[in-house]
């Protein structure tokens, strides 16, 4: 058993032109909170999908406890996949499917059990997440924090071994990020999971990463506990962490100056 | 004109390249061993939401087209003194043609979009994504059972709108316009051949079904999973369908035509 | 799970709909298997022109069909076409000197036989034969004949005479 559940080594990654990863170097201990985080558009998203193998990295590799998740044949890739849950931004709730059945879902494609056995299941996940009372509803008729939990409650029903959460605060009120927050902590603590936050919500991120790794411009600019970071002096650390407007990450789309486009010969 | 060419290049290619990523599409869902105890289940259930929904529309239109293709056939058939080979001349333009390309065309309209968007917005809303990473497959989850839903829903729905567009042909023949019961009927019989014309017939609808509900699941697939992303897909599952049905329905025939 | 035995028992009834209506295009509108039930037998006839006469062609008696054509052959000796036409059980008193005609519906429809009873004391068999036949009426024949009379009115008319 390794020490590391995911171990990320020389990650390439390009998106038709654009690069995405440009050599990154990443391990997530077992066990822990490891957030990632870093400015819109980094690929945070993207680096998520490589760990569940729905991408395919152009360089480089990605272990996954211990087995190169890119080189499995596809029916070990599907077990692989059974130890990992995935909270959507959205949520990605089946919206014809009522929130018993959305997280009976991958426990009934999986196992063949008594539908009375898949009941105690799908009521104690839903406990987990303070939604069991919400088990008839459909999911049009969630909130977009109650839908999350009942994505996590869903990503939980197969008792993974890691549980990635793509921007799970992105877009909720103080009370729900806050439920979100205590959520991710108790299961991580209650079950032991590891876990993997990609979010640029810096405060409730800090509460409760074991460990920060900052993304730009397809890099790790910095990585360290949450309090070893706020005190880095690098600039571009410092720009994200603070929200300062300008700084290395320019304030202005990269361009020509304003005098050149006011001046321009082809200006309407 | 070098612009002209290379574009026309570049737009062969993109089609060569959709028609690559169709097949394969195709092939990886449906080709695999049956999984009857989440596969019937969800094959019910699609042939519900496809077929029986599509069920009002193709009985309404039928019937109107039936009626209306007696009435047409026989202000015809009246200046020539024939009337009573309208049971023939209907019974062989629905079976042949109208029953199998009406139906099929108010397919895609009705289910074939339905189908499109379902699969675009579930791919936009990350349903899909989600569904692979609870290591279940949605092209076998998804997609498998929307295929065969169409594909055995449209012969049904072809067969059961050349059945009623005949009866509605029947009641405005024979009931309104005073066509003789007894010659409708025998000369439709003596004419309409069970092997070439309503065999034949359902072997059409077959075809356009399987194309049918490839295109649309083509299309909901691989969509700009955005709105407008999910509504061009939509519009292009109708307009490449219809254009698809008529298409074939014109190479079939000239095969059937030419004895095979 | 009531839905989904609600889904099931809409879809059976969905495919027992198509089957029915399969089911009534084979026989009501291809007349599949229209005698089947009570047996047909056979009876030969010959013809000396058969026009666009066609196998499956309805037989008729007073106009009410009672069988129906199912093979059209060449007999080589006497160049008479030799039809063979299955006659429903239900019918079985045609007297042997009955007619068999070919008739036209309508001014240009589909050819059909009519057979015009006769008084014999004994019937028509399985395997039996019509002797008494008029062949079918071929519209080009009479027009030819209508237009040659039209262009030659004297000598018509001498002929008539």
């Amino acid at each position: 058993m390794t020490e590391n559940f995911v171990t990320i080594r020389n990650l390439h990654f390009y998106y038709r032109d654009h690069v995405i990863f440009d050599g990154v170097d990443l391990d997530i201990p077992r066990g822990k909170i490891t957030a990632i985080m870093g400015p819109s558009g980094t690929g945070k998203t993207t680096l998520l999908r490589l760990i569940g193998a729905q991408l395919t990295p152009d360089q480089g590799s990605v272990d996954v406890d211990g087995q190169a998740i890119h080189h499995l044949s596809r029916s070990a890739l599907y077990q692989a996949r059974r130890k990992m849950g995935m909270l959507f931004q959205s949520g990605a709730l089946f919206t014809n499917l009522s929130v018993f059945d959305n997280v009976a879902f991958p426990i009934r494609e999986h196992y063949r059990l008594p539908e009375s056995m898949i009941y105690t299941l799908v009521l104690l996940k839903l406990e987990a997440v303070g939604l069991r009372g919400a088990r008839h509803l459909m999911p049009s008729e969630l909130s977009g924090g109650m839908a999350r939990r009942v994505a996590l409650a869903r990503a939980l029903a197969l008792d993974p071994q890691l549980i990635m959460y793509d921007e799970p605060f992105t877009g909720q009120d103080p009370i729900t990020m806050g439920v979100l927050v205590k959520l991710i902590k108790t299961i991580n603590n209650t079950l032991g999971t590891t876990s993997i936050i990609v979010s640029h919500d810096v405060p409730e991120t800090a509460s409760i990463a074991d460990y920060i790794y900052l993304l730009a411009d397809g890099k790790v600019i910095g990585h360290g506990s949450p309090e070893t970071l706020q005190q880095s002096s690098a600039e571009n650390v410092n720009q994200f962490l603070k929200g300062l407007p300008d700084g290395p990450v320019p304030f202005n789309y990269p361009c020509n100056t304003l005098t050149d486009d006011l001046f321009e010969e082809d200006r309407p | 004109m070098i612009g002209f060419i290379a574009r026309l290049g570049t737009a062969g290619i993109h089609v060569c390249e959709a028609i690559g990523r169709s097949g394969w599409l195709l092939v990886r869902s449906i080709i695999r061993k049956p999984n009857f105890r989440h596969g019937f289940p969800a094959l019910i259930e699609q042939i519900y939401s496809e077929g029986v929904l599509s069920l009002v529309i193709i009985l309404v239109s039928g019937l109107f087209i039936g009626m209306v293709v007696s009435l047409q056939g026989y202000n015809v058939l009246e200046k020539f003194g024939t009337t009573p080979a309208l049971g023939q001349l209907l019974a062989l333009s629905i079976t042949r043609e109208l029953g199998p390309v009406v139906s099929a065309i108010l397919f895609a309209g009705r289910a074939g979009s339905a189908l499109t968007a379902e699969i675009g917005l579930m791919k936009a809303t990350d349903q899909l994504s989600s569904m692979e990473m609870m290591a279940v497959d949605p092209l076998h989850r998804v997609i498998a059972p929307r295929f065969w839903g169409g594909f055995f829903s449209v012969p049904i729905l072809a067969t059961i709108f050349t059945t009623i567009a005949i009866y509605g042909g029947y009641l405005v023949g024979v009931h309104w316009l005073g066509v003789d019961n007894g010659a409708f009927w025998s000369g439709m019989q003596s004419n309409v051949d069970f092997r070439i014309d309503i065999v034949n017939g359902i072997i059409k609808s077959i075809v356009f079904g399987f194309a049918i509900t490839w295109i649309a699941i083509f299309q909901g697939y691989d969509c700009v999973p955005t709105a407008e992303g999910i509504s061009r897909a939509t519009t292009r599952t109708v307009v490449y369908s219809s254009l698809v049905i008529l298409g074939l329905d014109f190479v079939l025939t000239a095969m059937m035509m030419g004895g095979w | 799970m009531g839905k989904q035995r609600y889904t099931d028992f809409i879809v059976g009834l969905f495919m027992m709909a198509g089957i029915a209506a399969f089911v009534f295009l084979a026989i009501k509108v291809s007349g599949l298997t229209t005698f089947s039930e009570s047996g047909t037998y056979r009876v030969k006839a010959a013809f000396t022109n058969i026009g666009d006469l066609k196998v499956r062609a309805p037989v008729t008696i007073a106009g009410v069909k009672i069988g129906r054509v199912t093979a059209i052959d060449l007999n080589p000796q006497d160049f008479k076409a030799v039809i063979t036409m299955e006659i429903d059980n239900a019918s079985d008193h045609i007297p042997t000197d009955s007619t068999a005609n070919i008739f036209t519906a309508g001014l240009l429809g589909a050819n059909y036989i009519s057979i015009a009873p006769g008084f014999d004391e004994t019937f028509l068999k399985n395997g039996g034969e019509i002797e008494n036949t008029n062949q079918a009426l071929i519209l080009q024949n009479l027009i030819g004949q209508l237009l040659f009379s039209l262009k030659n009115p004297d000598k018509n008319t001498k002929e008539s005479s």
